[in-house]
């Protein structure tokens, strides 16, 4: 899929259970001179999109299949392979409709389905690569830092290296490479070559994240580097923990958790799609943040790690041991313990302060309201800098969010996410009982997710998992957040769509002072 | 022969046993696919045949489950829209309200009379088919690409 872009000979993947329509629809497509592969079932699909990551640019599938609901492939094609999936159905009830939209379709068709409406299915290719274009540039634009841009580019053509920051990056037309771009294997630039992720590399991924701990400190960089597969970039790894968090919010946002206390006001916009961050967030797709529901589950699952470290009663410690404190910024809730947010410290080897930034663009939002707790202060002092040579440069994708946030805060925004970082002790102790069944969840999540498992779940099965591992987490910490309750969430209103990839009671801290800060600069949310 | 082909499919048009899908179909043939409706038809015959056995035999045990019964009509009528099959599409129709209103009366009347239209509607289009066949690649030619 790396070739510059063109209508013709656009590969299509249709997935229809009625031969009829299969047929039809291939013919269609053919007289649109697309490429055409046609698929019965399902599973089928799947394999096929994973046998051959970047085979395929769009795919077409109806929504009633007999081995898997369509709605359930159109979310494993989005989590992991980041298509854009057209819905197609002879019922077209709103409701389904919607779903098919909350769920990540570009388009719904309805049955019986006419050649025009085939002819511009490219343009759902076309427009979301040009979005992921303008995501990464619109990182760099926003934050205006030059290195940023340099980053972006360096980043963008080199698929994920460190960025020298030599380079003077002028305007890059990201779209106009994006359209020249014609197979040409070396330039990399507009495209990455897709990642499939299979069950084995998303359970690293997934590891990775547990080990990390808290939420926000799961940053793109982080994740890769504890994963340890080498072919995969940061960008990748960015890429599907967004989705992945999208999708997980996606659900727990399904199931209206009421725990969630606190004016958790802001959280009610559906998780978006791509694009989570309000705002540009990532560069192209790697929004690092992590929506909502990852977010809680990383959130549980840094916990053992930090309160592992630390005492558990200590808020400060509630945040991953030395090394994990990197960069991620986890949305911890801006407990207002300073303590907390120092522990959350060691900026200074952090490794990617930017890729956490990404993530951390719902929560810097949050931070950059607030003013630096003054025990912070030294650590910022100590971090910022550091955080912000280091991390920004190799992430540029976090930078994006990074810069974002620090040109308001004038780089201290990198210690608003420490602070947020830090936990309430409640909170955490919540959390680390929490983490273990959201270690267990994941699995049980990864498994409905039914990402190659070989006992495939069936669809149903995912929701009612998550659900469970969401639950039982929302309850934990629906209990701490009930200490929250003079937080004030309406204070995030700057980034409503940030918030709402969190789950509730991740947000927050209790501190309202915290929490203004944060949210306003809303940068991201642009 | 052409125009008597023209005109029986004309009139099928127009006694509502076809709709514009069907017209889209014929767009669709051309030398790469000189049979491409024909093709169409008989997959979907062929199809739906084993979709109504599946619904007779539902409909036969007589416990009536309206969901799964829903279900299969769903992808009938699916099916049936792929070739333009208007009366048995609006049977189709009429027996899922009925299944959704939990009338199983209603159902088996309905199904009934889908049948029929569907039967009616296969006996229609194999003449239609024959005829064109005899009438020689001209009728499509004719038709501007």
């Amino acid at each position: 899929m790396d070739k510059g872009f063109s209508p013709v000979g656009l590969r299509v993947l249709v997935v229809d259970d009625d031969p009829t329509w299969l047929k039809i629809l291939e013919k269609m497509l053919k007289k649109c001179s697309y490429e055409v592969t046609t698929c019965g079932l399902a599973r089928e699909a799947l394999r096929l999109l994973r046998e051959r990551k970047d085979g395929y640019d769009i795919v077409i599938s109806d929504v009633n299949m007999p081995d898997m609901d369509g709605f359930k492939l159109l979310e494993h094609v989005g989590l992991e392979l980041d298509l854009p999936v057209i819905m197609m159905s002879v019922d077209g009830e709103t409701k389904r409709v919607m779903k098919g939209v909350q769920h990540g379709a570009c388009d719904y068709l309805l049955k019986p389905i006419r050649m025009k409406e085939l002819k511009i299915i490219w343009q759902h290719v076309l427009r979301k690569k040009l979005q992921e274009v303008r995501d990464i540039e619109g990182c760099c634009y926003e934050g205006g830092a030059d290195w940023f841009t340099r980053n972006d580019e360096t980043h963008y053509l080199g698929g994920g290296e460190d960025v020298s920051f030599g380079k003077k990056r002028k305007e890059f037309d990201f779209e106009k490479k994006l359209l020249q771009d014609e197979s040409d294997p070396s330039s990399s630039s507009s495209k990455k070559a897709r990642v499939v992720w299979s069950f084995e590399l998303h359970q690293k991924f997934v590891n990775a994240v547990n080990q990390i701990g808290c939420d926000h400190k799961a940053g793109p960089k982080k994740i890769l580097d504890l994963m340890n597969v080498p072919w995969l970039t940061r960008e990748n790894v960015a890429s599907h923990l967004q989705k992945y968090r999208l999708y997980l919010s996606r659900l727990e946002k399904g199931k209206e958790l009421k725990c969630y206390s606190g004016g958790v006001k802001n959280i009610d916009s559906p998780p978006k799609d791509s694009e989570f961050s309000s705002g540009h967030q990532s560069p192209g797709k790697n929004s690092y943040g992590f929506s909502g529901g990852s977010s809680l589950i990383h959130k549980a699952e840094t916990d053992p790690k930090q309160l592992a470290s630390s005492s558990v009663s200590d808020p400060s410690d509630v945040h991953m041991p030395p090394k994990a404190k990197k960069s991620r910024i986890e949305f911890d809730p801006p407990i207002s313990s300073s303590c907390a947010f120092e522990s959350l410290l060691p900026w200074s080897d952090v490794p990617d302060p930017l890729e956490s930034k990404p993530t951390i663009l719902y929560e810097s939002s949050f931070l950059q309201q607030q003013p630096l707790l003054p025990s912070q202060s030294p650590y910022v002092a100590n971090s910022a800098p550091t955080l912000m040579q280091d991390e920004m440069k190799p992430s540029y994708e976090t930078c994006v969010n990074a810069d974002a946030f620090l040109m308001p805060q004038d780089k201290n925004s990198t210690v608003m996410i420490l602070q947020d970082l830090a936990l309430p002790t409640p909170y955490a102790m919540k959390l680390q009982e929490a983490s273990s069944n959201v270690t267990n969840d994941t699995e049980s999540i990864l498994r409905s997710l039914n990402w190659e498992l070989p006992e495939s779940h069936h669809s149903g099965f995912i929701d009612t998992d998550l659900d469970f591992s969401w639950i039982q987490n929302e309850h934990f910490l629906a209990n701490t957040s009930g200490n929250f309750q003079n937080f004030q969430f309406q204070d995030y209103s700057c980034s409503p769509s940030l918030l709402s990839e969190l789950p509730p009671h991740l947000w927050f801290g209790n501190d309202p002072d915290e929490c203004t800060l944060m949210v306003d600069h809303g940068l991201f949310i642009s | 022969m052409q125009r008597q082909v023209a005109l029986i499919k004309q009139s099928l048009l127009d006694q509502g046993y076809l709709d514009e899908q069907f017209m889209e179909l014929e767009e669709l043939q051309d030398d790469a696919n000189p049979n491409f409706v024909e093709e169409v038809a008989t997959l979907y015959f062929k199809d739906s045949a084993r979709l109504i056995n599946n619904i007779d035999q539902a409909l036969e045990r007589g416990s009536f489950d309206f969901n799964r019964l829903d279900n299969y009509m769903h992808q009938f009528k699916g099916s049936s829209t792929s070739i333009g099959a208007s009366k048995v599409k609006t049977e189709c129709t009429m027996f899922r309200e009925y299944c959704r209103a939990g009338n199983a009366e209603g159902c088996l009347r309905t199904f009934k009379q889908l049948k029929k239209e569907h039967a009616t509607l296969r006996k229609k289009l194999e003449q239609y088919f024959q005829l064109a066949r005899q009438a020689g690649p001209k009728e499509t030619a004719r038709r501007p690409k």
